[in-house]
């Protein structure tokens, strides 16, 4: 009685092993047969949103591939680090380009990526994700609304940064009825992009060997650059 | 094979997909599956998306437990089921990822939370662990092919009432070559914001089980007494 009762609990526990197993398997299974394609989707993605601000016939580098991972820096609003993309024409920086992610939106993160030119004005910016209320935050995002157009080709004068407001706030980007916080955020967030741009722009197009060495605590440059901050 | 278990062959997968789509579908008689349909319904495109999703989970569910009917004990039949479902829907999950990934970024979190639609269990549950594969996969294919019906109606009402058009983005279902697709039903249209917000989707449903009670009410008038049979699983 006492036996047959453990032979049956044991015939169920391995069983249901069996099949833990054998999903398991399965997910693995396609878990390795989609790895690659993945990456690739979310590649060829980024590539397809950092084109439509940094126009693609404007360089020549592979976008992708030349980054800049930049530590933690409160101007930039990110929580660690900030990839930056960098694109060249030939040898000469033609933009760079920021994943910014800000919490000041109204409901959740919004995901940015912001465009600069050499000379410092914005390339453009774009949404890549967001949770706003929709119909009243979501213009932000291109295919809702063109508002995130109007950042193209400003620039960050010392003299006017007071203007990098919304109207509400005095400044001259224009907010939407019904939602103040959303836009506040976006501009605030290219505010902080082209600010940071700058203070560091001589540093912005390096290779990643040569930023860290430039910012290694030994480096009197470091210094130099944070009393400038 | 005899005309007559041929003609009954065919009556029975005819009341499968009587029931999968009408009698017994998920939504309008057992009310199973309401979270994600409210939620991804607010354009056609994306509850096509979500809808053959669930299809796909459904068959593939369906026939693995009916596969597995006469191995697996009944004390031990809920959490087998439950794995299979899991593996099945995360499976689809990472396919959606790397071939349909514009679609896959819009449905984020509802692809996941297939697994919690009690549709999909309740049909492993109720059909499939008592019928042969072939039936199983074709109930799997009815009920799924009735809750992406649904979904896309409720899709459509919604789109063309919240924004005014037909099947915008298409191209992040069907790829570039098909932005054609994208019907503008009102050029101009200023948006009517209250259906895109879920408040739409419970409207837009109570308006659609109420056209379908006002239709059975009617045939039942007509021809009285044919008792629709609806299984119970309401409180899932």
């Amino acid at each position: 009685m006492k036996t047959s009762l453990i032979r049956n609990m044991l015939i169920s526990a391995a069983l249901l092993a069996t099949f833990g197993g054998l999903g398991t398997a399965m997910v693995m299974a396609t878990y390795e047969a989609t790895k690659d394609q993945i990456e690739a989707s979310e590649k060829a993605v980024l590539l397809r949103n950092l084109n439509t601000i940094i126009p693609p016939e404007s360089y020549t580098n592979k976008l992708l591939e030349k980054t800049l991972l930049v530590p933690e820096a409160s101007q930039l609003g990110n929580k660690g680090e900030t990839t930056i993309y960098q694109a060249w024409q030939g040898k000469t920086p033609v933009a760079v380009a920021f994943a910014i992610t800000t919490n000041e939106g109204y409901s959740g993160e919004i995901k940015l990526l912001i465009a600069i030119k050499a000379n410092g004005h914005v390339s453009g910016v774009r949404v890549i994700s967001h949770k706003e209320t929709p119909g009243l935050g979501d213009k932000i995002d291109i295919a809702k609304n063109d508002w995130i157009l109007g950042f193209n080709d400003k620039q960050l004068v010392k003299s006017k940064t007071s203007q990098w407001k919304v109207k509400k706030d005095g400044g001259i980007f224009d907010q939407f009825t019904g939602a103040t916080i959303t836009p506040r955020a976006v501009v605030n967030a290219v505010y902080k992009a082209l600010d940071y741009f700058n203070h560091n722009h001589e540093k912005l197009f390096l290779d990643q060997e040569k930023y860290q060495q430039l910012n290694s605590p030994s480096s009197p440059l470091k210094t130099s650059v944070s009393e400038k901050l | 094979m005899s005309e007559q278990t041929q003609s009954s062959f065919f009556s029975q997968y005819k009341q499968i997909a009587r029931d999968g789509l009408w009698d017994n579908n998920t939504i309008f008689a057992q009310m199973l599956g309401l979270c994600p349909l409210l939620a991804v319904s607010n354009s056609v495109i994306n509850a096509l998306g979500l809808g053959i999703a669930t299809t796909l989970v459904l068959i593939l569910s369906n026939m693995s437990v009916s596969l597995i009917r006469n191995i697996v004990r009944p004390e031990i039949r809920l959490p087998v089921f439950v794995v299979i479902i899991a593996s099945v829907v995360t499976t689809i999950e990472l396919i959606m990822h790397a071939w349909f990934h514009e679609l896959y970024l819009v449905l984020g979190i509802f692809i996941p939370l297939i697994v919690t639609n009690c549709a999909i269990i309740a049909r492993a549950e109720a059909f499939a662990s008592k019928n042969t594969i072939g039936r199983s996969a074709f109930d799997g294919l009815m009920m799924g092919l009735g809750f992406t019906l649904v979904l896309l109606i409720l899709g459509a009402m919604r789109e063309v009432i919240g924004v005014g058009t037909l099947f915008a983005n298409a191209h992040i279902m069907f790829g570039d070559g098909m932005q054609w697709l994208t019907i503008e039903v009102f050029s101009d249209y200023e948006g009517f914001l209250l259906a895109i917000l879920p408040p739409g989707a419970f409207i837009g449903l109570a308006f659609i089980l109420a056209a379908r009670n006002f239709y059975i009410q009617k045939s039942k008038q007509k021809k009285p007494i044919k008792q629709a049979m609806i299984t119970e699983a309401k409180h899932c």
